[in-house]
């Protein structure tokens, strides 16, 4: 079996730790080719070759992959999809977008969100916002799939595998990019920090929703926030964690003013320990926190805060 | 033009879903079921394009067991103006994948000629997240997945993503497929006349034969179980106490 991993290149960058995890969950499936593809990547390609556990990364050089658009680069995918057993990405809005396509075009199912791989052919995946763990056994020759990475260890440094350059000409008409609108911060990323701090409708407002990073940056966390939250306008899509939002397994995970509903369980329901802070002693989420807070967060927040 | 809105039957995201002890699945007998959220807000979203003078005719098209009529009566009753039902199973615990639930409508569309497809970009049954794009890559049109704004401008639409970093503005060719997010529009119920309406309007029933296509299952479902479980902790009085516990007792802070 040889596998073949699509990294993804931001602003340059290699997403590393999301490549990282995703080379644990497939060690046991092969050797491990990573694609990076975009103009200028060069250093991304070095890094992913510094990866432990890869032993070859192509590096598709040309513009028509920058800004990770879809198309060129699911058609990328499928030009050397003939050589790998596997064909697999960390889960997120880049993979999710390309390796359907790569899927239907190889005329194969596309299996998302692993959990674990159990061998070449099975695979545990979540249904119903986690309520259920399916195990499902591929009867595709290829298998395309993203792995949930949440829950996994990143692969460490060290490797040394060649980068070889490869030359697609695919096409890049059908779509362009315009902009992007990605929030600068110095705050963890919210799928690898070892602490997160979400607010929820409770939180009450924007300018209220500084509380919460307020606290978070006092216990260098990144920040998350329920669907409510995000949809009323106190903080921004990125942030939301759920079954349609991010999926987080920190250290630390603390709710402030989140009820709890499933949807908003699937999302951080891994993390290792759970804190909850709601006025409602009866809300969902303490079922699920390790410690939970009955309190007024306009009062309980600013005390964490200044007292940690 | 005309768009295309696939609608799913799934068990309603109020339900707390059970799973059969034996591993077999999960129980659907007498759960309340409702249309996709997402394909709600796809149906909205096909609405306003008509409202707008976009858009000439919605036709919306579910894909299952028989009972996914009722689906599609509420999205006639919402304001979509014809319906296809495919009947691909017989069984209510069959989910038809989305490759075959693809193919299926790429049959649609080739029969239809829609400039534009409208899916939800998750179902959450299944919570794949790929029909979408595995149709498009089947018509070789382009794609913008989990869209937050969409506004169509001759040939092209312009679409605003919601990707890990933020947003993403994109401008694909037409026709194209868009699969919509949460934040795209807030979809409106149907009225009482509306649903009286809805009862008139077509609905073509046609089976997965009739468009040649197989929809045999490519990934065999082992077991399904439950996640194991997280208990309940305790409740702490005070915020000392809480500061306590993590730097003491879980030693995460
Ligand atoms: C298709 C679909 C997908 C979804 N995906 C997601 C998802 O990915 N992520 C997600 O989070 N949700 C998701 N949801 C929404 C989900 O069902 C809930 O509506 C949402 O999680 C509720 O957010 P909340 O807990 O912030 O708000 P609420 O449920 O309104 O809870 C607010 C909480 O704040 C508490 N509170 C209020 N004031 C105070 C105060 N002063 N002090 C302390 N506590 C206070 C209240 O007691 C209450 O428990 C989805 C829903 C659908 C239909
Ligand atoms: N059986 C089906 N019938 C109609 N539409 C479907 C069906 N399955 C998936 N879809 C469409 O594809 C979207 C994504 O579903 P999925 O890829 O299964 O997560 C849904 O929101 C629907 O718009």
């Amino acid at each position: 079996m040889a596998v073949l991993v699509l990294g993804e290149v931001i602003d340059g960058a290699l997403a590393t730790d999301q490549l990282a995890k995703t080379l644990t969950a497939v060690a046991s499936l092969g050797a491990v080719t990573v694609l990076v593809a975009g103009a200028g990547g060069d250093a991304a390609a070095a890094e992913a070759a510094g990866l432990q556990g890869v032993t070859r990364v192509l590096f598709a050089d040309d513009a028509v992959f920058s800004h990770a658009m879809s198309e060129p680069t699911a058609a990328l995918v499928v030009s050397l999809a003939g050589d790998y057993s596997h064909i697999v990405a960390a889960s997120g809005a880049y993979s999710k977008s390309v390796l359907p396509r790569v899927a239907a075009l190889l005329d194969v199912m596309m299996i998302s969100e692993v959990l674990t791989v159990i061998d070449g052919d099975t695979f545990e995946r979540p249904i119903y916002a986690g309520n259920a763990i399916q195990t499902v056994k591929s009867m595709d020759a290829t298998k395309v799939m993203t792995i949930r990475t949440a829950t996994f260890d990143g692969a460490g440094v060290g490797g040394s595998a060649a980068v070889e350059k490869i030359a697609v000409s695919v096409d890049g008409a059908m779509s362009a990019w315009v902009e992007d609108k990605l929030a600068a911060s110095d705050r963890p990323e919210l799928t690898s920090a070892g602490i997160v701090v979400s607010g929820g409708r409770g939180v009450g407002s924007e300018a209220d929703f500084a509380m919460i990073e307020a606290l978070a940056d006092k216990l260098g966390a990144a920040v998350g926030a329920s669907r409510a939250a995000v949809d009323s306008g106190y903080a921004p899509n990125d942030w939301q964690v759920g079954q349609t939002g991010k999926v987080v397994a920190p250290n630390l995970y603390v709710a402030v003013g989140i009820s709890g509903a499933i949807q908003h369980l699937a999302g951080m329901k891994d993390s290792k320990v759970i804190v909850a802070i709601n006025k409602d002693e009866e809300a969902p989420i303490f079922q699920v926190a390790d410690y939970g807070l009955v309190a007024d967060l306009f009062v309980a927040v600013p005390e964490l805060t200044e007292k940690l | 033009m005309k768009v295309l809105v696939p609608v799913k039957r799934v068990i309603d995201y109020n339900v707390k879903v059970r799973v059969k002890a034996d591993g077999s699945g999960v129980d659907l007998a007498n759960v309340k079921m409702s249309m996709n959220p997402f394909d709600e807000i796809a149906v909205e979203q096909a609405i306003r394009l008509k409202e707008a003078g976009v858009v000439e005719e919605i036709i919306v098209v579910s894909i299952g067991v028989k009972q996914a009529q009722e689906t599609l009566r509420t999205a006639l009753a919402m304001g979509a103006d014809r319906a296809i039902l495919i009947v691909a199973t017989e069984d209510v615990q069959q989910d038809i994948e989305p490759l075959a639930v693809a193919k299926l409508l790429k049959a649609v569309v080739d029969a239809e000629g829609p400039g534009l497809v409208l899916c939800g970009k998750q179902a959450i049954d299944n919570d794949m997240n790929a029909t979408g794009q595995m149709l498009s890559a089947l018509l070789g049109w382009s794609q913008a997945t989990f869209a937050s704004e969409l506004a169509i401008e001759g040939g092209h639409a312009v679409v605003t993503r919601e990707v890990d970093g933020g947003l993403q503005t994109i401008k694909v060719a037409m026709p194209t497929v868009v699969t919509v997010d949460l934040r795209l529009n807030e979809p409106r119920y149907a009225s009482l006349p509306n649903i009286m309406k809805a009862k008139k309007k077509q609905l073509d029933e046609k089976t997965a034969a009739d468009y040649g296509v197989d929809v045999t299952p490519r990934l065999s479902v082992v077991k399904t179980v439950e996640p194991a479980g997280r208990k309940a902790g305790i409740k702490v009085a005070s915020v000392d106490e809480l500061i306590a516990k993590l730097k003491d007792e879980a030693g995460v802070i």
